[in-house]
Order: structure tokens, then C-alpha cells, then sequence
């Protein structure tokens, strides 16, 4: 590492290093010809319905087993959009850089950047680059927006939930606010553990395709399963009943909660969702999930009832019964 | 072995409350002392599937629930004094104290920092000369050893500018405390699972021999905390009253010596305030002469404000067992985890938390 290999304020200034960063730095590597065009805003043709959504990624570490603030991003924005049944099309991408962060790691994120809209099917079309003095952020935080395109149909909304449908989780829980967490400097234990973060555009076109009648899409971020789960039921005016017995759980993440003292209904994923669909679907989008690499340890893990609207409650392993209320307060802070 | 999946096995707990159910007759009340039995008990939804015969109540055991707030203002104002950096296990941010918490200080500037473990403080010592340190001394016997090994370690690295706010509290002094009030009527005491890994079982005994209450040593898991009420009934149905442990892999009847020494080497028993209880004789630790230089009591001329406590709020009956949350007009109204009055709504292991979190005694 040298001082050359640093992001300075000029790197963000407009002016020729700013010119240089994102000719070379973001255009090359994330190439596709609306970025190229460079003009003040992308433009694209576009018919139909569309989703529009964006967020802030603040995550530290900005490298964790399994991703990096780059594809957390992408995935982040591109789920957002595929939890609302839309096909993510277009992202847009802003840097707010802390003044001495290094080029290489820069360049390293920019790559997984592209390596995971590629994955995804989208591309970055618009961004942007802010350079602040060293202190007033912590090293990189990034913003997307993104567009996304519903076919003729699909109605997916966190109110459509109704009493008797089937309540789908995509896979095991916790794995990536455990993972990242493992990683801080002031509790770091040692853990094979992944953070889950992927893009499902994928999974859900499929699950689409096996039933375009899904009523609620949502995956469950910041909060976790519990927090999601309290949104859906809030929103429909519904119950939701669940089974702890039926909920996937990786035996390394059940025993980092109990060391941190966590919950794991409330610990974060990035690449993991939940449905929401008529019973007699039920069955089939399983199906359809567990075919996909994402999906594979998918299992249906409640149900949809009319009664104390609002409320999720959980049977517990012994088979007595217990609310389940959303996160209070902050459990793990800047995961995402 | 799993350690945590073999102990949460779904038909060895149906088959241990049934055995509970066969053999409970005579009506009883057992009181989990430990915070962390209240969340497993509530977490499993263990209370509503004993039989009418088990009335269970939760006790004192939340390190941060009972700590006065004499002693929370205190650390407040320590934090407010130039070059200070408070050191402090995450939960105590968020309790409010008389006018202010330590979170709402951090907020105003002052350097408050969450640690792990005792040597995290250390290392935030070493790593600022020029500050003091001062590490919040809150816990049972379970976390006294460690902040004991926290000060021979400054001692041999020669660090200068570390210091503990010992606020520590020990379990079977309030236990008799409590039983000698005569405001409880016990049959039985889930006696303390991680306490008990550090003193032994030892320590219980005068319960059982001189109250007549049986007392067994838990874990915290689902199928611990079943097997130690079984345990507890058999011993009432057949009349006896002495101490087990269901518990043996992380307890032994002479506890553990080397965390033990470490402690005495320290520490010497002292008188300590107690939310709800007030002063109990030798319920607490403070450093041994040999050791005073690192005791920020006598460090620091710490002027809190006056202490208040907040209007309405029954924590300190809620930790005596007295009363439950659901007695108190604030609980799930004004006091909620997101605006806590009381430090039982906020401590994880807190009463108020774990009956809000779990939605018992609530209608929302």
C-alpha cells in the first residue's frame, strides 16, 4: 500500500482525478453503453408497470464472509424490487467515499459490483462519486436505486395476505447478520459461516411462473423473520401462526445467538425471503423454490389466520404458544 | 454433541411434563431467581403447559435490573467528567437513571464505549494514556472473577489509568434477604445456573436446610429448566428439601476454585443497595485494600444528582416477586422496550422484557 493507491478529495471534486476514477475506476469495469454515454441522466425506453426503490448500505466491516458492501448493493435493491413481483432492470449507483480509502479495495467492490448485477440481470446505468474528509464517514457507504418492470398480473403487496394462506420461508435464517457480526473487531469469533446475501430476481420469476398468484413477497433484512412477519401482518390485518420447529436454522448461527444472546427471528438476512401464497399454491411454489440454488432449503412454516389482527404467534417446541413481536430497538447495528 | 439442539428436544419435553403433570399434586410456588430461566421459561411458553398446581415467579436475578439508581447516576456522572471513557457491558446504556442514562450522556459527548469482556477495557486503556478508564463492575459472582482478572492484569502491565466501578451483587445474601422479609411464600428455587458454575452448590444449602426449601441448580435450556422442576416436585412430594443440580455439565458442588480465588484475591464482601430491597449486608464486593487504586469510588469525587425514582414504576416489587409486570399501570403502556421507565423493561433479562417481548399479561 502506498499514498498514491488512496482516494483523495480530489477524487471527487469534478474535476480531472474525478474524471479519471470514473472513466477508468467505474465505466470499464461496470461497462454496458448507457453508462458509457456519460450524459447527466441515463435514458431508456420503457412500457408497462413499473417498481422503483432504492437504499442506503452503510455495512461494517465493508468485506464479510461472503460479500462485501458492493454486492450487498446490488442484491440489497435488486430484492427489494423483485419482493414487489418486478423483473430489476436498471440500478443506479452512488459513492460516498471517506478521503484515504484505498483505490485497489475500491476497485475490488466496483468488481463485485458488476460480477453481481451481471448475476442478477440488471445493469448500472447512472451513478455518482462524493469524496468527504477523512472522519466524516467511515470509509464507503453506497447508495442504489433501482427500476424494475411487474408483468401483466402479478399483484404482490405486503396487504394482500388473507386468512388460510400458506406462509413460505426461502431458507435457514440469521447467517448474515451472524456472519458480519463475527467479523468486528471488538467480539470477533471464529466461524465457517456465510453471509447469505444473494440476488433473488431469480428465484422469484420462477416462483412467479409456478403460481403468478402470490399475495405477499418480503425478505426479511434488518429485523429478521420476526420484524418481516409482524409488516405482513400489520399491513393485511391478519394473523400469522408459525411453527419453531419448521423454521430452517443452521446449528452454527442457533449457537452464536446464544453466545451473543440473540434471538435469531430477529438476526438479519440478505438473501433469503418469505411468501405469502393461497394454500393450494402452497405446494407448488415450494416446489418450484426448492429447485432454485436459493430456495433449496425452503419449508413452509405457518399459516395466515383472521383472528387478533396484527399478531404473529409462534408455537414453541414444547407446543405451547408465544408472541412474536418486531425488533425493539437496534440488536445488531450497521449490518447492511 | 449438540450442545444446544439435544437440549431442546421437543418429545423428551413433552415426556418430562407429563411425568410433571403425573406426580405434581400439592399446590406450589417456585420462584426462577436468574433472568436468563425467566426468558427460557417464557420463550417456550413453559409456564402455560405446568399444571395448575406450579405457580412460577420470577426473582432478582438481572444484574442490571438491581442496580439502585444511586448506583446508575453515579456511572452517569463519571462519564460526564473530562477524560473519562466508560466502559460498560451493551445493556446498561439504555437504563434510566434518576434524570439521565448512559446512552442519552453518550449522545451529549460523553465517550461511553460497549465492550465484550473485561480485557476490551483493558485494551481501550492501554490504547488512550491519557484518559482514565472505568469499567462498570455490574454482575453477579458470574462476572466478578473476570473483572478480578481485569485488575491483576492492569496491575502486572502496570496501566495507570484503569479503573472498576464496583457495583457487584451476590446471589445468596439477597436470596436470604428476601426469604427473611417473609413476603414470599416458597415451595421451591431454580437456583441460578451460571452463578452456581462459579460458586458451587454449596452456597444453597442454608436454604434448604434452614428454610425447608428445595432448591435445584439449572441450565437454561428448554429440557434444564423441565427436568429441574421435575426435580423440585419430586423433592416436594416426598416431603424433602435439599439441593440438586440438573445442571452437572456446567456445575459442580464446589463451583469453580480458580474463578473463586481470583475473586477473594480481589474482592472482600461488602454491603450493597439493591433496587426494590435496599441495603443488604454483605451482598455486594468492593476492592481489598491492596487493591484500591483501581477503584473509582475512591478515585473519582463522583457528585450525582439527587436520585429519583420514576413515578408509577414497580420494578423494585417485580424483582422482590412480589408483584409481576402485569400488576404495574405503566407495563406495555407508558414502559416499552422502545421507552423504558423502569430497568426491567430493558435488561434482556428483565421481567418487563421478557413478559412484553413474549406477550404475556398484555392486551395489545
Amino acid at each position: 500500500m502506498n499514498d498514491k493507491d488512496k482516494i483523495l478529495l480530489a477524487h471527487g471534486s469534478g474535476g480531472k482525478l474525478a474524471h479519471e476514477l470514473v472513466e477508468k475506476g467505474f465505466v470499464k469495469a461496470l461497462a454496458n453503453p448507457l453508462l458509457a454515454r456519460l450524459d447527466d441522466s441515463a435514458v431508456f425506453d420503457f412500457s408497462g408497470r413499473l417498481a422503483f426503490t432504492t437504499d442506503s448500505y452503510v455495512v461494517s466491516p465493508i468485506f464479510f464472509p461472503g460479500g462485501d458492501i458492493g454486492k450487498l448493493a446490488v442484491c440489497g435493491t435488486v430484492n427489494d424490487l423483485a419482493m414487489s413481483g418486478a423483473r430489476p432492470l436498471y440500478l443506479s449507483l452512488a459513492f460516498i467515499i471517506e478521503e484515504g480509502f484505498l483505490q485497489s479495495e475500491l476497485s475490488q467492490i466496483v468488481n463485485s459490483i458488476q460480477k453481481t448485477a451481471q448475476e442478477a440481470g440488471v445493469e448500472v446505468i447512472t451513478g455518482d462519486t462524493k469524496v468527504v474528509p477523512r472522519g466524516s464517514a467511515d470509509k464507503l457507504f453506497i447508495n442504489t436505486a433501482g427500476v424494475g418492470i411487474i408483468a401483466e398480473g402479478v399483484n404482490i403487496s405486503g396487504s394482500n395476505a388473507r386468512a388460510g394462506d400458506r406462509v413460505i420461508l426461502s431458507g435457514t435464517i440469521g447467517d448474515h447478520g451472524i456472519a458480519v457480526i463475527s467479523q468486528r473487531e471488538e467480539l470477533s469469533f471464529s466461524t465457517n459461516l456465510k453471509s447469505d446475501c444473494a440476488p433473488l430476481g431469480g428465484l422469484v420469476a420462477e416462483m412467479i411462473k409456478a403460481c403468478p398468484n402470490i399475495h405477499c413477497l418480503r425478505d426479511p433484512t434488518r429485523g429478521g423473520l420476526a420484524t418481516s412477519l409482524n409488516e405482513l401482518a400489520k399491513q393485511s390485518g391478519v394473523s400469522i401462526r408459525i411453527e419453531e420447529q419448521k423454521i430452517p436454522l443452521r446449528e452454527e448461527v442457533l449457537a452464536a445467538c446464544e453466545m451473543l444472546g440473540f434471538d435469531p427471528l430477529y438476526v438479519a438476512n440478505e438473501g433469503k425471503l418469505v411468501a405469502i401464497v393461497p394454500p393450494g399454491d402452497a405446494d407448488k411454489v415450494l416446489k418450484a423454490m426448492q429447485k432454485n440454488r436459493y430456495g433449496k432449503n425452503a419449508a413452509i412454516i405457518g399459516e395466515v389466520g383472521a383472528e387478533k389482527p396484527g399478531r404473529v404467534v409462534m408455537k414453541t417446541a414444547l407446543g405451547a404458544s408465544r408472541m412474536v413481536d418486531m425488533l425493539a430497538g437496534d440488536l445488531l447495528p450497521r449490518i447492511c | 454433541m449438540k450442545f444446544i439442539s439435544e437440549f431442546r428436544r421437543s418429545e423428551l419435553a413433552q415426556g418430562l411434563l407429563s411425568r410433571i403433570r403425573r406426580q405434581s399434586k400439592a399446590p406450589v410456588r417456585f420462584m426462577e431467581f436468574c433472568g436468563g430461566h425467566t426468558v427460557t421459561i417464557f420463550r417456550y411458553g413453559i409456564r402455560q403447559l405446568l399444571p395448575e398446581t406450579i405457580d412460577m415467579v420470577s426473582g432478582p436475578g438481572c444484574p442490571i435490573c438491581v442496580t439502585a439508581n444511586a448506583d446508575l447516576d453515579k456511572a452517569i456522572a463519571l462519564s460526564q467528567m473530562p477524560g473519562v471513557i466508560v466502559a460498560t457491558f451493551g445493556d446498561m446504556l439504555k437504563v434510566p437513571g434518576s434524570s439521565s442514562s448512559l446512552q442519552e450522556a453518550k449522545a451529549g459527548g460523553a465517550d461511553v464505549r460497549t465492550v465484550y469482556s473485561t480485557m476490551d477495557a483493558l485494551k481501550i486503556a492501554g490504547d488512550n494514556p491519557d484518559n482514565a478508564i472505568v469499567f462498570l463492575g455490574i454482575g453477579f459472582e458470574t462476572t466478578a472473577p473476570t473483572i478480578a482478572a481485569s485488575i491483576l492484569q492492569a496491575e502486572e502491565e502496570g496501566l495507570k489509568n484503569y479503573y472498576v466501578l464496583s457495583l457487584h451483587k451476590l446471589c445468596p445474601p439477597v436470596i436470604k434477604a428476601l426469604l427473611d422479609s417473609g413476603e414470599l411464600k416458597l415451595h421451591g428455587l431454580i437456583c441460578p445456573g451460571h452463578v452456581s458454575a462459579i460458586i458451587g452448590s454449596h452456597p444453597w444449602e442454608f436454604i434448604a436446610r434452614d428454610y425447608g426449601i428445595p432448591c435445584v441448580v439449572s441450565g437454561f435450556e428448554l429440557l434444564d429448566i423441565l427436568q429441574c422442576v421435575d426435580m423440585l416436585v419430586n423433592q416436594v412430594e416426598s416431603g424433602k428439601s435439599r439441593v440438586e443440580i440438573a445442571y452437572r455439565r456446567g456445575v459442580r458442588p464446589e463451583g469453580n476454585r480458580q474463578a473463586l480465588k481470583l475473586m477473594r484475591q480481589v474482592f472482600e464482601p461488602c454491603p450493597a443497595r439493591w433496587r426494590g430491597m435496599g441495603e443488604v449486608p454483605d451482598s455486594g464486593l468492593k476492592l481489598r485494600k491492596k487493591y484500591q487504586r483501581f477503584d473509582a469510588e475512591l478515585a473519582f469525587d463522583i457528585t450525582p444528582p439527587p436520585t429519583r425514582e420514576p413515578a408509577g414504576c414497580i420494578c423494585g416489587d417485580i424483582l422482590r416477586g412480589v408483584k409481576t409486570p402485569a400488576d404495574c399501570k405503566l407495563f406495555g403502556k407508558v414502559c416499552t422496550p422502545e421507552n423504558p421507565v423502569g430497568p426491567c423493561m430493558v435488561s434482556s433479562e428483565g421481567s418487563c422484557s421478557a413478559y412484553y417481548q413474549y406477550g404475556v399479561g398484555l392486551e395489545r
